[in-house]
Protein backbone atom coordinates (compact mmCIF):
# COMPACT_ATOMS: atom_id res chain seq x y z
CA UNK A 1 0.00 0.00 0.00
CA UNK A 2 2.82 2.53 -0.90
CA UNK A 3 1.85 6.00 -1.72
CA UNK A 4 0.93 6.90 -5.43
CA UNK A 5 2.17 9.76 -7.40
CA UNK A 6 -1.45 10.84 -6.99
CA UNK A 7 -1.57 9.97 -3.40
CA UNK A 8 1.30 12.32 -3.03
CA UNK A 9 0.08 15.08 -4.52
CA UNK A 10 -3.39 14.73 -3.12
CA UNK A 11 -1.17 15.34 0.56
CA UNK A 12 0.82 18.33 -0.68
CA UNK A 13 -2.02 19.98 -2.41
CA UNK A 14 -4.34 19.40 1.25
CA UNK A 15 -1.00 20.30 3.05
CA UNK A 16 -0.79 23.25 1.72
CA UNK A 17 -4.06 24.50 2.40
CA UNK A 18 -4.11 23.40 5.98
CA UNK A 19 -0.28 24.05 7.35
CA UNK A 20 -1.37 27.31 8.75
CA UNK A 21 -3.17 25.89 10.96
CA UNK A 22 -0.83 23.01 11.87
CA UNK A 23 -0.82 24.39 15.98
CA UNK A 24 -4.37 24.03 15.95
CA UNK A 25 -4.59 20.38 14.42
CA UNK A 26 -1.50 19.40 16.71
CA UNK A 27 -3.28 20.28 19.80
CA UNK A 28 -6.46 19.10 19.02
CA UNK A 29 -5.57 15.78 17.64
CA UNK A 30 -3.36 15.18 20.84
CA UNK A 31 -5.81 16.42 23.43
CA UNK A 32 -8.48 13.60 21.70
CA UNK A 33 -5.90 11.62 21.67
CA UNK A 34 -5.38 11.59 25.50
CA UNK A 35 -9.39 11.64 26.53
CA UNK A 36 -10.48 8.70 23.68
CA UNK A 37 -7.59 6.51 24.35
CA UNK A 38 -6.56 6.94 27.84
CA UNK A 39 -4.00 4.66 27.61
CA UNK A 40 -1.66 7.12 25.72
CA UNK A 41 -1.33 8.78 29.04
CA UNK A 42 1.29 6.41 30.18
CA UNK A 43 3.72 8.37 27.87
CA UNK A 44 3.33 11.77 29.55
CA UNK A 45 3.01 11.30 33.76
CA UNK A 46 6.32 13.85 33.64
CA UNK A 47 3.35 16.66 32.23
CA UNK A 48 1.75 19.29 34.91
CA UNK A 49 -1.11 19.14 32.73
CA UNK A 50 -3.14 16.33 30.61
CA UNK A 51 -6.42 18.64 29.82
CA UNK A 52 -7.39 19.43 26.39
CA UNK A 53 -5.83 22.75 25.01
CA UNK A 54 -3.00 22.80 28.13
CA UNK A 55 0.47 24.44 27.74
CA UNK A 56 2.45 21.20 27.70
CA UNK A 57 -0.31 19.78 25.10
CA UNK A 58 -0.16 22.65 22.80
CA UNK A 59 3.69 22.92 22.73
CA UNK A 60 3.70 19.08 21.91
CA UNK A 61 0.91 19.19 19.05
CA UNK A 62 3.34 21.50 17.65
CA UNK A 63 5.87 19.34 17.44
CA UNK A 64 4.38 16.62 16.38
CA UNK A 65 3.00 18.92 13.68
CA UNK A 66 6.44 20.20 12.45
CA UNK A 67 7.27 15.73 12.07
CA UNK A 68 4.30 15.98 9.97
CA UNK A 69 5.70 18.81 7.91
CA UNK A 70 8.84 17.55 7.77
CA UNK A 71 7.47 14.02 6.36
CA UNK A 72 5.46 16.09 3.59
CA UNK A 73 8.18 17.53 2.02
CA UNK A 74 9.92 14.34 2.52
CA UNK A 75 7.25 12.32 0.61
CA UNK A 76 9.40 10.95 -1.73
CA UNK A 77 11.42 8.86 0.51
CA UNK A 78 9.97 9.01 4.00
CA UNK A 79 11.87 6.46 5.85
CA UNK A 80 15.24 7.78 4.87
CA UNK A 81 13.95 11.17 5.16
CA UNK A 82 12.41 10.32 9.39
CA UNK A 83 15.53 8.77 10.13
CA UNK A 84 16.65 10.39 13.03
CA UNK A 85 13.19 10.71 14.30
CA UNK A 86 12.76 6.93 14.11
CA UNK A 87 15.80 6.60 16.42
CA UNK A 88 14.72 9.06 18.80
CA UNK A 89 11.04 6.98 19.20
CA UNK A 90 13.13 3.49 19.48
CA UNK A 91 15.78 4.37 21.69
CA UNK A 92 15.11 7.33 23.66
CA UNK A 93 11.01 7.46 23.63
CA UNK A 94 10.38 3.52 23.00
CA UNK A 95 6.36 4.55 22.45
CA UNK A 96 4.62 1.52 21.88
CA UNK A 97 4.34 1.49 17.30
CA UNK A 98 0.69 0.65 18.08
CA UNK A 99 -0.15 3.97 19.54
CA UNK A 100 0.87 5.98 15.65
CA UNK A 101 -1.97 4.30 14.67
CA UNK A 102 -4.01 6.31 17.43
CA UNK A 103 -2.52 9.38 17.10
CA UNK A 104 -2.88 8.97 13.54
CA UNK A 105 -6.94 8.34 13.84
CA UNK A 106 -7.50 11.61 15.89
CA UNK A 107 -5.40 13.69 13.31
CA UNK A 108 -7.69 12.65 10.48
CA UNK A 109 -11.17 13.17 13.14
CA UNK A 110 -9.36 16.83 13.41
CA UNK A 111 -9.03 17.57 9.96
CA UNK A 112 -12.35 16.37 9.14
CA UNK A 113 -13.76 18.58 11.43
CA UNK A 114 -11.71 21.75 10.65
CA UNK A 115 -12.21 21.03 7.06
CA UNK A 116 -15.38 19.35 6.00
CA UNK A 117 -15.72 20.17 2.48
CA UNK A 118 -11.89 19.54 1.74
CA UNK A 119 -11.26 16.22 3.70
CA UNK A 120 -13.32 14.90 0.75
CA UNK A 121 -12.49 10.91 0.87
CA UNK A 122 -10.60 11.05 -1.65
CA UNK A 123 -8.18 13.28 0.41
CA UNK A 124 -8.98 11.46 3.52
CA UNK A 125 -7.27 7.59 1.62
CA UNK A 126 -3.84 9.64 0.89
CA UNK A 127 -3.98 11.16 4.49
CA UNK A 128 -4.69 7.88 6.01
CA UNK A 129 -2.33 6.18 3.45
CA UNK A 130 0.40 9.05 4.09
CA UNK A 131 0.52 8.69 8.23
CA UNK A 132 0.45 5.06 7.98
CA UNK A 133 3.76 5.44 5.75
CA UNK A 134 4.87 8.07 8.50
CA UNK A 135 4.58 5.60 11.09
CA UNK A 136 6.18 2.91 9.24
CA UNK A 137 9.73 5.19 9.01
CA UNK A 138 9.06 5.78 12.89
CA UNK A 139 9.01 2.33 13.80
CA UNK A 140 12.29 1.38 11.14
CA UNK A 141 14.72 1.53 13.75
CA UNK A 142 13.11 -0.37 16.73
CA UNK A 143 14.35 -3.82 15.99
CA UNK B 1 -21.52 -5.61 31.18
CA UNK B 2 -20.64 -2.21 29.72
CA UNK B 3 -21.11 0.44 32.23
CA UNK B 4 -22.71 3.75 30.68
CA UNK B 5 -23.17 7.05 32.86
CA UNK B 6 -26.13 9.39 32.62
CA UNK B 7 -23.60 12.06 30.29
CA UNK B 8 -23.00 8.87 27.78
CA UNK B 9 -26.62 7.93 27.40
CA UNK B 10 -27.91 11.09 26.57
CA UNK B 11 -24.74 11.86 24.11
CA UNK B 12 -25.56 9.28 22.22
CA UNK B 13 -29.19 9.59 22.26
CA UNK B 14 -28.77 13.05 21.26
CA UNK B 15 -26.81 12.27 18.05
CA UNK B 16 -29.04 9.99 17.00
CA UNK B 17 -31.83 12.44 17.49
CA UNK B 18 -30.05 15.13 15.48
CA UNK B 19 -29.06 12.46 12.67
CA UNK B 20 -29.78 12.83 8.92
CA UNK B 21 -29.87 9.00 8.36
CA UNK B 22 -29.69 9.19 4.40
CA UNK B 23 -26.89 11.70 4.58
CA UNK B 24 -24.43 10.35 7.30
CA UNK B 25 -25.37 6.72 6.05
CA UNK B 26 -24.49 7.19 2.82
CA UNK B 27 -21.39 9.26 2.91
CA UNK B 28 -20.21 7.06 6.08
CA UNK B 29 -20.44 3.48 3.71
CA UNK B 30 -19.48 5.22 0.40
CA UNK B 31 -16.19 6.70 2.33
CA UNK B 32 -15.50 3.39 3.98
CA UNK B 33 -15.48 1.92 0.28
CA UNK B 34 -13.16 4.13 -1.04
CA UNK B 35 -10.83 4.55 2.03
CA UNK B 36 -10.54 1.14 2.41
CA UNK B 37 -11.39 -0.08 -1.08
CA UNK B 38 -10.88 -3.70 -0.14
CA UNK B 39 -14.32 -3.85 1.51
CA UNK B 40 -16.11 -3.52 -1.96
CA UNK B 41 -15.49 -7.41 -2.10
CA UNK B 42 -18.87 -7.45 -0.29
CA UNK B 43 -20.87 -5.40 -2.44
CA UNK B 44 -20.01 -6.84 -6.10
CA UNK B 45 -23.55 -7.16 -6.95
CA UNK B 46 -24.52 -3.46 -6.03
CA UNK B 47 -23.66 -1.91 -9.67
CA UNK B 48 -20.17 0.38 -10.79
CA UNK B 49 -18.14 0.78 -8.04
CA UNK B 50 -14.87 1.52 -10.49
CA UNK B 51 -14.11 4.81 -8.49
CA UNK B 52 -14.85 7.45 -6.26
CA UNK B 53 -17.18 9.31 -7.83
CA UNK B 54 -19.45 6.12 -9.12
CA UNK B 55 -19.29 5.24 -5.56
CA UNK B 56 -20.35 8.35 -4.23
CA UNK B 57 -23.35 8.23 -6.51
CA UNK B 58 -24.60 4.66 -6.61
CA UNK B 59 -28.10 4.73 -5.59
CA UNK B 60 -27.59 1.00 -4.01
CA UNK B 61 -25.02 1.53 -1.57
CA UNK B 62 -26.66 5.27 -0.86
CA UNK B 63 -29.66 3.05 0.55
CA UNK B 64 -27.24 0.23 1.97
CA UNK B 65 -25.40 2.99 3.89
CA UNK B 66 -28.77 4.03 5.41
CA UNK B 67 -29.85 0.74 6.25
CA UNK B 68 -26.82 -0.13 7.89
CA UNK B 69 -27.36 3.07 10.34
CA UNK B 70 -30.75 2.25 10.87
CA UNK B 71 -29.19 -0.88 12.29
CA UNK B 72 -27.26 0.88 15.00
CA UNK B 73 -31.08 2.25 16.36
CA UNK B 74 -31.60 -1.00 18.37
CA UNK B 75 -28.06 -0.56 20.27
CA UNK B 76 -29.24 3.25 21.05
CA UNK B 77 -32.49 1.98 22.29
CA UNK B 78 -30.97 -1.69 24.00
CA UNK B 79 -27.63 0.58 25.45
CA UNK B 80 -27.39 -2.03 28.33
CA UNK B 81 -28.00 -5.55 26.61
CA UNK B 82 -26.28 -4.62 22.95
CA UNK B 83 -24.55 -8.69 23.11
CA UNK B 84 -27.98 -9.73 23.26
CA UNK B 85 -29.63 -7.15 20.65
CA UNK B 86 -27.43 -7.85 18.34
CA UNK B 87 -26.91 -11.55 18.28
CA UNK B 88 -29.01 -12.48 15.28
CA UNK B 89 -27.34 -10.06 13.61
CA UNK B 90 -23.84 -11.65 14.28
CA UNK B 91 -25.04 -14.70 12.78
CA UNK B 92 -26.25 -13.12 10.07
CA UNK B 93 -22.74 -11.06 9.22
CA UNK B 94 -21.23 -14.55 9.62
CA UNK B 95 -23.16 -16.94 8.00
CA UNK B 96 -24.90 -15.50 5.49
CA UNK B 97 -23.08 -12.22 4.30
CA UNK B 98 -19.43 -14.12 5.61
CA UNK B 99 -18.02 -9.96 6.67
CA UNK B 100 -14.88 -10.31 8.07
CA UNK B 101 -15.30 -9.10 11.46
CA UNK B 102 -12.16 -6.51 10.99
CA UNK B 103 -14.31 -4.64 8.65
CA UNK B 104 -17.12 -3.36 11.25
CA UNK B 105 -14.14 -1.58 12.71
CA UNK B 106 -13.57 0.29 9.21
CA UNK B 107 -16.68 1.20 8.64
CA UNK B 108 -16.79 2.33 12.27
CA UNK B 109 -13.85 4.38 12.10
CA UNK B 110 -15.31 6.09 8.60
CA UNK B 111 -18.68 6.92 10.48
CA UNK B 112 -17.04 8.98 13.35
CA UNK B 113 -15.04 10.78 10.46
CA UNK B 114 -18.18 11.49 8.69
CA UNK B 115 -20.34 12.89 12.21
CA UNK B 116 -17.12 14.58 12.93
CA UNK B 117 -17.06 16.27 10.20
CA UNK B 118 -21.16 17.27 10.22
CA UNK B 119 -20.91 18.25 14.33
CA UNK B 120 -18.03 20.57 13.67
CA UNK B 121 -16.33 21.70 17.38
CA UNK B 122 -19.66 19.97 18.95
CA UNK B 123 -17.90 16.54 18.76
CA UNK B 124 -15.66 17.62 21.65
CA UNK B 125 -13.20 14.92 22.86
CA UNK B 126 -15.83 14.08 25.35
CA UNK B 127 -18.65 13.57 22.63
CA UNK B 128 -15.59 11.44 20.63
CA UNK B 129 -14.68 9.11 23.25
CA UNK B 130 -18.48 8.34 24.16
CA UNK B 131 -19.17 7.89 20.60
CA UNK B 132 -16.38 5.36 19.86
CA UNK B 133 -17.15 3.51 23.10
CA UNK B 134 -20.64 3.06 21.45
CA UNK B 135 -19.19 1.81 18.24
CA UNK B 136 -16.44 -0.41 20.22
CA UNK B 137 -19.26 -1.91 22.18
CA UNK B 138 -21.60 -2.36 18.96
CA UNK B 139 -18.14 -3.58 16.77
CA UNK B 140 -17.62 -6.33 19.88
CA UNK B 141 -21.50 -7.43 19.54
CA UNK B 142 -21.35 -8.06 16.21
CA UNK B 143 -18.36 -10.10 15.86
CA UNK B 144 -19.41 -12.77 18.91
CA UNK B 145 -21.37 -14.52 17.12
CA UNK B 146 -18.46 -15.41 14.87
CA UNK B 147 -16.57 -19.20 15.54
Amino acid sequence: MSLSAKDKAAVKTFWAKVSGQADAIGSDALSRMLVVYPQTKTYFAHWTDLSPGSAPVNKHGQTVMGGVADAVAKIDDISSGLLDLSELHAFTLRVDPANFKILSHNILVVLAIMFPQDFTPEVHVALDKFLAAVSLALSEKYR
Amino acid sequence: MVEWTEQERSIITNIFANLDYEDVGSKALSRCLIVYPWTQRYFASFGNLYNADAIKTNPNIAAHGTKVLHGLDRAVKNMDNIKATYAELSVLHSEKLHVDPDNFKLLADCLTIVIAAKMGSAFSPDVQATFQKFLAVVVSALGRQYH
